[in-house]
């Protein structure tokens, strides 16, 4: 029932409880019961909002930054990653397989927001030992939702 | 100046379309139509059956096929049919590849329509087997089936429509427009008439994959003594979502595929071959695919039918096909009257029952082959329009 409920919600957030409880089949308040239990379990961490930044008046810059980091001895990346989120310019911190340990994803206001953040902040903490920062140029699709003009329905509006 | 009117034949002048047919034009050249019209899937065609396709393309595999399609696509069908409806069909003599169902549909009635045959046609049903039985030389003998017996077809119903020139009956479950299906119990009465007596079965099945509430479809042809009496048409375009390839199958006895095959072999040679190559793909890898769209489907059922239910039009639930059946009888309006209104006010599309069989007036039919947020919008504009209709009365 709950991956149901997740399924829904993960495509429209803002989907109603009562569309919710008609196609799953339960009641308004159990659905209600669900989600409340799934945010105090952590399992549905929030609700955002997906923008296309582009499409309004407000600057808006990106980059994606693989960092090369000295793992601790006790916890390896934890400590240098869970460092790393708390700032608030960063959108998403990932530990990686393959050629960086970890990958930083960063929004500011213009490009040298960003490259003074990864300047003075990123590339300052003692086990970061390299930054590679690539910047995102356009976005097509995000968070699952595409970005690009949206299909017309070539299909007639009727047909038998 | 030819005189066209001479030229045509009167068969095909006396064929509908009727008035309904304007009405749909009007909708189709209509801009910013809030549609609930289609009679087909909104996904892509599965990625893998789209490459299966462009890979036979690149390895120019474009010449024709046996008349009857592809050995391997037989041989698939076959144990496709198998695996899903338990009938077991020989892939060389009983298997016919074809241009959608509906080329099956018609090269079956006109293989077994001598002039004067009666066929008999349960309705409100898709719109085809009364032309082409027209068409054919034979004689259209229409059930209405009932809405109280949920659009299913009855013994009492077939028993009084049989007469000496009875050819064949037509079954068209899962239905549209009334998303009937027709479960093992109902079928087993259906059958228990037909066994005694010398009548095919046309079982259109199209639909069959589409099924909900744990009802899964069952085949007339899977009960016992009804294979050797019943072909069974089917196809890719609904199941596979692949409307446009235009693709389909008839299975059946060998001595009436063989018939129905000289037919297709001289109208058509044989179905597309790049569709061919694409629904082996289809029939082989395709069943998660196919399970993701019918739980999509299955959530836009429910808030359909819940929706015009809460609007204060009756709708029972479908188990079939894609279509919610309202009843708009509560409105006094009649189903075109209601449909044109709705148009021009709302910009909402649904097809007028009637435009299936008179059976159907009194209803419309709305395709949920739409994603959750255009269904929503359109119940919300159906809804305003109720509104202002008992506003002004």
């Amino acid at each position: 029932m709950n991956r149901k409920i997740l399924r829904l919600m993960e495509n429209d957030a803002r989907i109603s409880t009562a569309d919710i409880a008609t196609v799953v089949g339960i009641s308004e308040s159990e659905v209600e019961e669900a989600i409340r239990a799934m945010e105090a379990e952590g399992i549905i961490r929030g609700y955002k909002t997906i923008i296309d930044r582009e499409r309004i008046d407000e600057n808006s810059v990106s980059a994606t930054i693989e960092l090369k980091v000295v793992p601790k001895a006790e916890r390896g990346f934890e400590e240098v990653a869970e460092r790393i989120a708390l700032y608030p310019e960063v959108e998403s911190v990932s530990l990686m397989s393959g050629g960086c340990d970890l990958s930083v994803v960063v929004t500011g206001k213009t490009f040298r927001d960003v490259s003074t953040f990864v300047a003075k902040e990123l590339a300052t903490i003692d086990s970061v030992t390299a930054t590679a920062t690539q910047f995102i140029m356009k976005r097509y699709k995000d968070h699952g939702v595409l970005l690009t003009d949206e299909e017309t329905d070539e299909r007639e509006a009727i047909s038998l | 100046m030819i005189n066209y009117d001479k030229i045509l034949a009167d068969s095909v002048k006396e064929m509908k379309p009727s008035g309904i047919r304007k009405f749909f034009d009007i909708a189709n050249t209509m801009k910013d139509v809030i549609s609930l019209g289609v009679g087909e899937p909104d996904f892509p065609t599965p990625r893998a059956v789209r490459t299966a396709g462009i890979r036979s393309l690149e390895l120019a595999k474009t010449k024709y096929t046996a008349n009857r399609g592809l050995e391997s696509l037989r041989q698939e069908i076959q144990s496709y049919v198998y695996r899903k409806y338990n009938i077991q069909y020989d892939a060389a003599s009983e298997v016919l590849v074809t241009v959608g169902g509906s080329e099956a549909i018609d090269a079956a009635v006109r293989a077994i329509t001598n002039p004067g045959d009666e066929i008999i046609i349960p309705e409100p049903s898709y719109v085809c087997y009364e032309p082409i039985t027209r068409l054919s030389g034979g004689v259209p003998v229409v059930i209405n089936t009932r809405a109280e017996n949920d659009f299913k077809l009855t013994k009492e119903e077939l028993l009084s429509a049989i007469t000496e020139r009875t050819k064949a009956l037509i079954l068209p479950y899962p239905c549209n427009p009334t998303g009937a299906i027709m479960e093992r119990e109902d079928l087993e009465k259906i059958a228990e008439v037909l066994r005694k007596r010398d009548i095919l079965v046309i079982s259109d099945e199209i639909y069959a994959e589409l099924t909900f509430g744990g009802a899964r479809h069952v085949s007339i042809a899977s009960l016992e003594g009804m294979k050797e009496r019943t072909v069974v048409i089917n196809g890719f375009s609904k199941a596979f979502s692949m409307t446009g390839w235009r693709l389909g199958y008839a299975c059946g006895p060998a001595p009436i595929i063989k018939e129905i095959t000289k037919i297709h072999q001289y109208a058509i040679m044989c179905a597309p071959t790049t569709s061919q190559y694409a629904a082996i793909e289809a029939l082989r890898s395709c069943d998660e695919a196919v399970a993701g769209m019918l739980e999509e489907y299955d959530a836009r059922r429910k808030i359909i039918v819940k929706g015009f239910n809460d609007l204060g039009l009756e709708c029972r639930e479908p188990k079939g096909a894609f279509y919610a059946f309202p009843s708009i009888k509560s409105t006094g309006l009649s189903s075109e009257e209601f449909c044109q209104r709705l148009l021009y006010s709302k910009k909402v599309a649904l097809v007028p029952g009637d435009a299936f069989g008179e059976s159907g007036e009194g209803h419309v039919r709305a395709s949920y082959c739409y994603s959750l947020a255009h269904i929503k919008e359109a119940l919300k504009r159906i809804g305003e329009f109720l509104e202002e209709l008992g506003d002004k009365r």
